[in-house]
């Protein structure tokens, strides 16, 4: 029952965001601000892990290749496929779960405990638009965030595979060119549009209506990237099957 | 004028108030105090719409809150200051932008006009310095004054505090006290203030309204409260050595 409960005031938290916009002057700082903290500090640790990994993709790829009737080519092949399938949109959303995500229960839960909520409401401001939409509008630029995690990941599985001695440049070249499907590309970013309604959204909710004390801050930052993980995952389930299956 | 009639409110089973009636008057400091867990805290938050009341009236100047279209609510709210135990100042604002911010939100003044208005309240608050600084770099006593100053940048009608002195030395929560005397006198708000500190109520409760167990024990003024016979204020008010010396002391002189 308090799961379908929380399921109810989260739609209900969702129509309340649109709501009594406030002021445009306002509004335009908050977004700029939270497109700062939550998509340019973002961008360092994705093309950080993006590059590593498709360099690990690439690596792991060509070492169980030991069928000389498989082409060489294949690990560019792999590398794309696995990046820009799955490990862009979907381990990155998981990445940032846990970066933005925490990060946006934190800020609103310890406005929520010390009283800067209230603070708002008393106001007459309508404090989910004031704190929610200006999230969910910054995020709406994550796309962005995973286009360079594709990209790096190739470039990474590039470097990898040539200056590892794991392959030809030429043979990785022709992997990624290889039963290139432009339809997988859209497919990835409806699910990264999905996902970052997801991020911006479920922490949000864990941190409104969090109540308790600095200890309970931490523990909704908790929930909230549990949570928000585990419906990125069944999310990612019902897209691929809808979408690809 | 705040007019309060057989005000009732519950969370679940738990009936917290039970039937508050009393008016607050313009221009006066009133006072809420009683013990805690008595309401409180629960009543403030009907007086400003932050919770929903089950029974009962909330008027501002005769307009019954409940009645209010949802324009009506937005107006009358930015007829409101609040003053927070915790002061609720936004953390990632200066405290120049935290006065600033109900300019902001809800008035359509330059910035020049802004700043200067702000430039006047920081002034009031005894702040002129202090524009530049983030609220963790300022002290409890000047967070409060602060805050005091974002409750009457708009020029509000009335004003709200909830244990203002909470955390302050009591040097400091004289100064804080005064403060908000002089703006309630200045500016002829209605001021009501939840309050524990019994120097409030000897200093600055020109009504003071008595809560026990979510009824409306007794109210007064304090002049009358050194009088009163009720028993329940009597062992609320005076459970110190020091004030009990006050009162006899008080009863004395004036026999």
């Amino acid at each position: 029952m308090k799961y379908l409960h929380n399921i109810g005031v989260y739609f209900l938290m969702i129509k309340d965001m649109f709501r009594k916009p406030t002021k445009w002057s306002v509004m335009r700082t908050l977004i700029l601000k939270d497109i700062d903290d939550l998509i340019i500090n973002s961008l360092g640790i994705v093309a950080f892990i993006s590059f590593f990994v498709g360099g690990v993709v690439a690596i792991q790829t060509s070492l169980n290749i030991s069928n000389p009737l498989i082409p060489k080519y294949l690990v560019g092949f792999a590398t794309r496929q696995s990046i820009i399938l799955e490990f862009a949109p979907t381990f990155i959303s998981i990445i940032m779960a846990g970066k933005v995500g925490s990060f946006i229960t934190s800020s609103i839960g310890t406005m929520r405990v010390t009283e800067q909520i209230d603070a708002l409401e008393v106001m007459g401001i309508n404090s989910l638009n004031y704190l929610v939409f200006p999230k969910f509008i910054a995020l709406s630029l994550y796309p962005f965030i995973i286009s360079i995690a594709m990209f790096l990941g190739v470039l990474g599985g590039l470097a990898a595979c040539v200056y590892g001695g794991y392959g030809t440049l030429e043979d990785y070249i022709e992997g990624i060119q290889t039963d290139f499907i432009p339809f997988h590309i859209v497919y990835a970013f409806i699910k990264t549009l999905v996902f970052a309604f997801l991020l911006a959204t479920i922490p949000s909710f864990y941190g409104y209506f969090m109540k308790g004390g600095a200890l309970e801050v931490g523990k909704a930052s908790t929930t909230s990237f549990v949570w928000t993980s585990v419906v990125i995952i069944l999310a990612n389930y019902f897209l691929t099957s809808l979408l690809l299956g | 004028m705040i007019e309060v009639k057989d005000l009732h409110k519950s969370f679940g089973e738990a009936h917290i108030l039970k039937g508050i009636s009393t008016v607050f008057e313009k221009g006066k400091t009133n006072l809420i105090i009683g013990q805690s867990g008595s309401g409180k805290t629960v009543f403030l938050k009907c007086l400003l719409g932050l919770f929903e009341y089950e029974k009962g009236a909330i008027s501002y100047e005769g307009h019954v809150m409940s009645e209010l279209t949802a324009n009506e609510k937005r107006d009358l709210r930015a007829q409101i200051g609040m003053v927070f135990q915790g002061s609720a100042l936004f953390d990632s604002m200066t405290i120049a932008e935290n006065v600033m911010f109900p300019l902001r939100m809800f008035t359509k003044q330059s910035k020049s006009e802004m700043e200067d208005r702000v430039d006047f309240v920081l002034k009031r608050v005894n702040l002129p310095d202090a524009h530049k600084k983030m609220p963790s770099e300022a002290s409890g006593g000047m967070q409060k004054r602060v805050a005091i100053a974002r409750a009457i940048v708009n020029n509000p009608k009335y004003l709200f505090c909830d244990e203002p002195n909470s955390g302050l030395d009591p040097k400091t929560a004289i100064v804080i006290d005064n403060l908000i005397q002089e703006i309630t006198d200045e500016y002829q708000m209605t001021t009501v203030i939840n309050s524990h500190d019994m120097n409030s109520v000897m200093e600055i409760g020109e009504k003071i309204v008595f809560l026990k167990d979510g009824y409306k024990e007794w109210e007064g003024s304090k002049d009358t409260i050194f009088k009163t016979d009720n028993e329940a204020v009597t062992n609320f008010v005076y459970s110190s050595n020091l004030f009990k010396k006050v009162r006899r002391m008080y009863i004395e002189e004036n026999q």
